[in-house]
């Protein structure tokens, strides 16, 4: 398996926000604020990847008909983990992102890589494959909380950027926002995904 | 009938044929001179007397918000085909219609900004992304509306004070809102009379607070009369809306109340214009009936038990998501074709 493709595909032609769908919302509750969203990106990057790698090591001494409960386990183990750093480092931010941070426990995406990938390869690959992913989801969290926080909101990072006439669009701060807005970014991937298809085909056919 | 299949018919428009698969029976066909531009401009034509009251009594402002509303509509309906590489129908007037009525359930002290954000709404968001006229699931209007309301809630519940008639600019509250917070004794206060006929009287022609549109209980009946005469819409919905709203406020505060709530507000072209829909309502009679009376019953309840003063606008959107269901529930059986439970 080429290595820079498994790496790769999480970032755009598979991403895990926009065209894979899965775990829609924390981009629903928390990206009312880019750094709120980033966090939450880079929280979920950091269980994806390890979780990946510790399924990968020890999925072969896993009886299959428990294997669910184990995965579980392992990432709530993991997701403790951040939650006691941030908890420690960055207390605010711990306390912003609330009872989404325990969510993060059962979030499908980090289950479905690690029942995809990590449970059926190795380290290296599962290893990539929590790497793309993750940087994936957390560029789909910054894109949807950096709209939503200068339309909602009227900042950008908590700097206001339109002046103080400006009047901020509440329902980009509200889901029904998000719904609309997330819409329109996956239908924007759907348009990339299908002309780079295309182009490939195109290649294939003259090549 | 829909509009769709209302062109499709008339068979003049070629263009219309490449985007629907049809079935073409065998003949005698029955013509019908009915196209979609046709109805559209005749609803367009119904709405007009009541929009020109509003920029009467309102003032300029009004009619800058028709205008924006308006074009801007039109604007995006261009632009998003154009950019979707589809036929482009702005000449039909939905979109003309859609910008009205935006504008018209809007209040007319609103700045002319956040009507191009309601139209994007109700343009893009609601009408073309879901595939276009026909394929909507939402009033396009009243999702405008909505959307607007969630996100600016100062702007569009301050309304113009009204003073006999005479506009002074101060912000004030609609009637609806007065007689929902204070009661009947707000309600004579705010009309400086405690008369019942001469409260009737401004709200049956207008002399009110409320949205650019919505306030001339006269003019919009002619204009929905006028739409029930071409058989465009059917009198059962407004009336069995409208009198739903009548019966069940009169049961809670009796017989002068009912006629005040069935004036006021929004409900008098929320039942002649937007319950009738025909690509958000149901299909058939009854459908159309069961949804007026679902529409009715909602309003009542937001008006009486709700957060917000004026509930049209939700009950309608909020019927708009059953309309497939009710229509499945009241589906006629095919002629000839024998019915479920015999034998």
């Amino acid at each position: 398996m080429n290595l820079w493709k498994v790496f790769t595909r999480g970032i755009i032609e598979e991403n895990p926000y926009f065209v894979l769908a899965l775990s829609l919302c924390p981009g629903l509750a928390v990206t009312t604020s880019i750094v709120n969203g980033l966090t939450m990106g880079c929280t979920v990057w950091f269980v994806i990847t390890a979780n990946n790698t510790v399924v990968s090591i020890i999925h072969k001494l896993i009886n299959k008909k428990v294997r669910i409960p184990v995965y579980i386990t392992c990432i709530a183990t993991i997701v403790t983990c951040v939650q006691l750093f941030l908890q420690a480092f960055a207390p605010d931010l711990y306390k912003a992102l609330g009872v989404y941070l325990d969510l993060v426990v059962v979030f499908a995406i980090i289950l479905a890589r690690a029942e995809s990938v990590a449970s059926k390869n190795g380290v290296v690959v599962s290893f990539l494959d929590g790497m793309g992913m993750g940087i994936g989801f957390t560029i789909a969290m910054f894109l949807i909380s950096f709209v939503r926080e200068i339309l909602g909101n009227g900042t950008f990072f908590g700097i206001p950027v339109f002046g103080p006439s400006y009047q901020p669009a509440l329902i980009m701060a509200l889901p029904p926002g998000a719904f609309m807005l997330i819409g329109f970014i996956m239908a924007g991937f759907k348009i990339w995904n299908e002309h780079v298809e295309r182009q490939r085909q195109l290649k294939g056919s003259e090549g | 009938m829909s509009p769709e299949a209302k062109g499709q018919t008339n068979g003049k428009d070629a263009k219309d044929m490449q985007e629907f698969k049809l079935t073409v029976a065998s003949s005698p066909h029955v013509r019908c001179n009915e196209t979609i531009p046709k109805i559209m401009w005749n609803v367009v034509a119904a709405l007009v007397p009541a929009a020109a009251f509003g920029v009467y009594y309102f003032g300029v402002n009004a009619l800058v918000n028709i205008i924006v509303a308006i074009v801007s509509a039109v604007v995006f309906e261009f632009l998003w085909e154009k950019l979707m590489h589809k036929r482009v129908t702005i000449k039909d007037g939905s979109a003309v219609i859609t910008g009205l009525l935006l504008a018209m359930c809007c209040p007319p002290s609103l700045p002319w900004w956040m009507s191009i954000i309601g139209s994007f709404l109700a343009i893009v968001v609601c009408k073309q992304a879901m595939g276009g006229l026909g394929y909507n699931i939402f009033n396009p209007a009243h999702v405008g509306r909505a959307g607007l309301m969630v996100s600016w809630p100062i702007a569009m519940t301050t309304w113009t004070q009204l003073n006999g008639t005479v506009i002074d600019g101060v912000a004030g509250a609609t009637p609806l809102n007065v007689f929902k917070h204070g009661g009947v004794d707000a309600l004579f206060n705010l009309f400086g009379t405690n008369d019942w006929g001469s409260i009737y009287q401004s709200l049956f022609f207008g002399f009110r607070n409320g949205s650019l549109g919505e306030t001339s209980t006269v003019l919009l009946i002619l204009g929905g009369l006028w739409l029930i005469y071409k058989g465009y819409i059917n009198w059962q919905v407004p009336v069995i809306m409208i009198a739903t709203v009548g019966v069940l406020m009169g049961a809670f505060y009796g017989v002068n109340v009912a006629i005040f709530e069935m004036m006021a507000g929004g409900l008098i072209i929320g039942a002649f214009f937007m319950a009738t829909d025909m690509v958000t309502a149901p299909i058939t009679l009854k459908g159309q009936m069961i949804f007026a009376l679902g529409c009715g019953l909602i309003t009542v309840l937001i008006r009486t038990l709700g957060g917000y003063p004026e509930g049209v606008c939700y009950s309608i959107l909020l019927m708009n998501t059953l309309t497939p269901l009710i229509d499945r529930l009241v589906k006629p059986t095919v002629f000839g074709a024998v019915k479920k439970g015999a034998k």
